[in-house]
């Protein structure tokens, strides 16, 4: 099989990246070590190809309606343009088909980011809602052809400065915006571009989007202005550390979104209704989504791994690591409602059971250790 | 293309192996291996006096990617251990030929003989 490359893929051979087939793209997993991509973006800017990932246009009369029933978050929390909010999309049996970042730009168009492996069948479940309302909708996805935007994630906390010297428009329209939210801006030296304060590391910085063929030149020119490329090792290290869920490991279409620490994405208090929402209230919460810090040696914790509580009640690591940040073995866990933070859990590596403490999330955010 | 020292013997599992004057063996990961796993985070070791069979798990190293088993290239005793590299396990990834992990006394000198050399090793990695 063929895998997909995205418009920097000689961007990245030409840097010298360790290139990895992820889930069917050829992307970078990093440029030399991992670890010092990392500690770039925690204390200074790195920038991520996340042009694998999707943006889908929905425009018609009414996308607002036809969201409120898609989505398990509320777009009538997106009241000024710009405004961005994070969501899950449901099956009607409560599991998740994807989270997303959906972009409220105006009442006739919003912008939705998807995830790389999950877009095709995130539109396909999309145009099927469409048709079975009546929304009468258009629905584009943005990757490929014509109209293909690439998506670079600036993150650190000299990346937006990082980004105004690079394009020097932006600065107007992003400088006072703030956290989740979004600014078009055209005549850049790269066309027009999408600039969203919002970002997978816990640290500040900009999603940006351009024209695919825009896009080898918007990286060259964040290199030159000193921004460290980093590749999805360090991506994945620092959104563990920033306690946020990667979707096919922490939550997928057999997890409830409560059970994956999302509840706070969840709208169930307005009287709107949505897909998934009836079986969500019936199911309810039996499990809970909590940070581990491993306290002994004998090595790394991983996805799949046992947790045992003291009372015996068992749960599961859904992603772990080593964070570079802390210096210490880190994951995220769905354990039982028995447990508290606070209390000392075993976990099953190989042939032993060592113990962790369990944590709340986030593990870091904006440079500083939270969790200790 | 990686480093793939000459006076060596390999696994096709990424061990290397030298064959020392006393008929021992020293035991690393070579520099393939350490470049696919990335920078290593953790080593745990054999304890020395444990008898393996070739291919048995006698070590173990994480990167902050992966965990990766390390086999024992052929049948023998472990007869030391490099602690280093349980200190400074990120040593292995800026000299992996250096940085050794185990010695084992072969229970059959001629065991060794079986290993690839750096030649064949090469081809397994396409280098």
């Amino acid at each position: 099989m063929t895998l997909k490359a995205t418009p920097l893929n000689n961007a990245h051979r030409a840097l010298g990246a360790r290139m990895v087939d992820f889930g069917g793209w050829d992307m970078p997993v990093n440029y030399g070590s991992q670890i010092e991509e990392h500690h770039a973006v925690r204390s200074d800017a790195g920038m991520f190809d996340v042009a694998h990932m999707c943006v889908v246009d929905i425009k018609g009369a009414n996308v607002r309606g036809f969201l409120r029933g898609l989505l398990a978050n509320n777009v009538d929390k997106l009241q000024i343009s710009g405004k961005a909010l994070y969501s899950c999309m449901l099956t009607p049996e409560a599991t998740v088909i994807d989270d997303l970042i959906v972009y409220f730009i105006s009442e006739d168009w919003f912008r939705l980011v998807v995830n790389a492996g999950t877009a095709e069948k995130d539109v396909a479940w999309m145009q099927q809602q469409n048709e079975k309302t009546g929304a009468g909708l258009t629905i584009t996805q943005r990757r490929d052809g014509a109209n293909a935007m690439a998506l670079i994630a600036v993150q650190g906390p000299n990346a937006r400065a990082k980004v105004w010297e690079v394009i020097p428009q932006a600065k107007d329209a992003t400088a006072e915006m703030k956290p989740f939210n979004v600014a078009l801006v055209s005549g850049t030296a790269f066309g027009e571009a999408m600039v969203a304060r919002t970002g997978y590391t816990g640290e500040d910085g900009f999603e940006i989007g351009v024209a695919a063929e825009q896009a080898e030149a918007l990286w060259n020119a964040l290199a030159a202005a000193g921004v460290k490329p980093a590749g999805l090792g360090a991506r994945d290290t620092l959104r563990l550390e920033a306690g946020m869920n990667l979707y096919g490991n922490d939550m997928d279409e057999t997890v409830n979104p409560l059970n994956a620490g999302l509840a706070w994405t969840i709208d169930l208090v307005s009287e709107r209704d949505f897909i998934g929402k009836a079986a969500l209230l019936a199911q309810g919460q039996n499990q809970q989504f909590l940070g581990l810090i491993l306290r002994e040696k004998g090595g790394v914790l991983r996805s799949h791994q046992k947790v045992i509580a003291a009372n015996g009640d068992t749960g599961e690591i859904t992603s772990g690591t080593f964070s570079p940040t802390m210096q210490q073995t880190i994951a995220l866990a769905r354990l039982p409602m028995s447990v508290q933070v606070g209390d000392t859990v075993h976990v099953e590596i190989r042939d032993k059971k060592l113990a962790a403490s369990v944590v709340k999330l986030p593990f870091v955010r904006n440079g500083k250790i939270l969790a200790a | 293309m990686s480093n793939i020292p000459a006076d060596l013997k390999y696994t096709e599992s990424h061990e290397w192996i030298r064959v020392e004057a006393d008929g021992t063996i020293t035991v690393g990961i070579t520099e393939y291996a350490q470049e696919a796993l990335g920078d290593i985070v953790f080593v745990e070791l054999p304890k020395v006096g444990t008898n393996y069979t070739a291919g048995d798990d006698a070590a173990v190293v994480e990167s902050v990617k992966a965990a990766s088993d390390i086999y024992a290239p052929v049948s023998g005793e472990v007869t030391a251990v490099n602690g280093a590299v349980v200190a400074s396990p990120e040593s292995i990834n800026s000299d992996a030929y250096a940085n050794w992990m185990f010695k084992m006394k072969p229970s059959d000198a001629s065991a060794v003989n079986g290993l690839l050399d750096a030649a064949a090793y090469g081809k397994t990695t396409g280098a």
